[in-house]
């Protein structure tokens, strides 16, 4: 049996997931499924494009017209999709380590573009599937499976990273506060151009183990403690922002949408006009 | 196999078979409504329940959820 939802929009035979107890991931995908039955599309006019990681098995559970593709080329058979067919609402479910590691590349340039796609970084800090390898998001001492003295780099910011790039919807979320997430995913979903949407989770299986987090139940509390909303976070000292990240939405601007401009420059081919 | 409890017009349902019994559901309940038992959610004390549905919010597993089958 499941809820009106789950029968809804998940393809039920492949449940229970494979996600580890307390993966914050299901509560993100359930977060993406709410939005979309809010804003009542057809199943058939939702397209959800995912690569490699624990994130990105999440199409599979979902009833959607779905692909799985490569290793942070999500965004690559995402463009191609959209290009293909612009009535479609695209939509990316990637990791940390998918979309700002291997894909890094694909995601700057689709910002750059402003294709409209809505990409959801389910961002646990680590790489999940592969056994717990540090990832561009990882805190800076922080510890995984290849950083056992801690973690020397300098993490990302992505939704800095993704505004500089020129992405046109940017807000970052959390598993705790799962209502207020959807909302950012229903927004950027109606967003023509490029949305980004950054869903703080947690990895309770290798991240909080590596680094001592406690359960899932500790960790999900962590989250609810450490996300500030981004007006009060600039009353915050420079201490009180320790350990602390902000949520909220960050970037909401309109700008010249790819497939868009394609449609018009197709155009004027027909027309005769160079 | 799914289990609905009723108390008068609430109802909860647990899908036991979804259920890895992280016990987010027990922690984030604001009533106390929740328990696991051989890690598996049961819904213990309906009566207190204010359906406000946060356990189905944030159920990981989607084995929970306010209403019947």
């Amino acid at each position: 049996m499941a809820s009106t939802l789950v029968k809804k929009y998940f393809r039920e035979d492949t449940l229970p997931h494979i996600w580890c107890p307390g993966c914050g991931n299901g509560i993100v995908t359930r977060a993406i499924v709410k939005a979309i039955d809010s804003l009542g599309l057809d199943k058939d006019d939702v397209c959800i494009v995912s690569g490699i990681g624990c994130s990105s098995r999440a199409p599979g559970y979902l009833d959607f017209n779905t692909l799985h593709t490569t290793h942070g080329r999500a965004l690559a058979f995402a463009t191609g999709v959209k290009m293909a067919n612009p009535k479609l609402n695209v939509i990316v479910v990637t990791g940390d380590g998918d979309s700002s590691a291997i894909g890094g590349n694909h995601l700057i340039h689709a910002c750059r573009r402003n294709i409209d796609i809505t990409t959801i970084v389910f961002n646990n800090n680590i790489y999940g599937m592969t056994g717990g390898q540090y990832s561009p998001t990882t805190p800076t001492g922080d510890k995984g499976t290849t950083a056992p003295y801690g973690n020397l780099d300098a993490n990302f910011d992505l939704c800095e990273l993704t505004k500089g790039a020129g992405a046109s919807y940017i807000a970052r979320g959390t598993a705790y506060a799962a209502k207020q997430l959807e909302k950012y995913i229903a927004d950027g979903i109606k967003n023509k151009g490029f949305s980004f949407i950054e869903a703080i989770t947690a990895c309770p299986t290798y991240y909080g183990r590596k680094n001592k987090k406690g359960s899932a139940v500790d960790m999900l509390q962590t989250v609810k403690e450490s996300a500030v909303m981004d007006k009060a976070w600039d009353k915050l000292t420079e201490e009180q922002k320790e350990g602390k990240f902000k949520i909220g939405k960050f970037h909401d601007v309109k700008k010249p949408e790819y497939t868009e401009q394609y449609g018009k420059l197709i155009e004027s081919f027909n027309k005769g006009e160079d | 196999m799914a289990t609905t409890t009723t108390v008068g017009l609430k109802s909860h349902t647990v899908e036991d078979k979804w259920c890895k019994g992280c016990g987010i559901c027990v922690a984030f309940c604001p009533k106390n409504v929740l328990e696991l038992e051989n890690e598996i959610v049961v819904v213990k004390r309906l009566e207190d329940c204010i359906q406000c549905g946060q356990c189905e919010l944030r159920c990981p597993d989607f084995a929970i959820w306010l209403g019947g089958k």
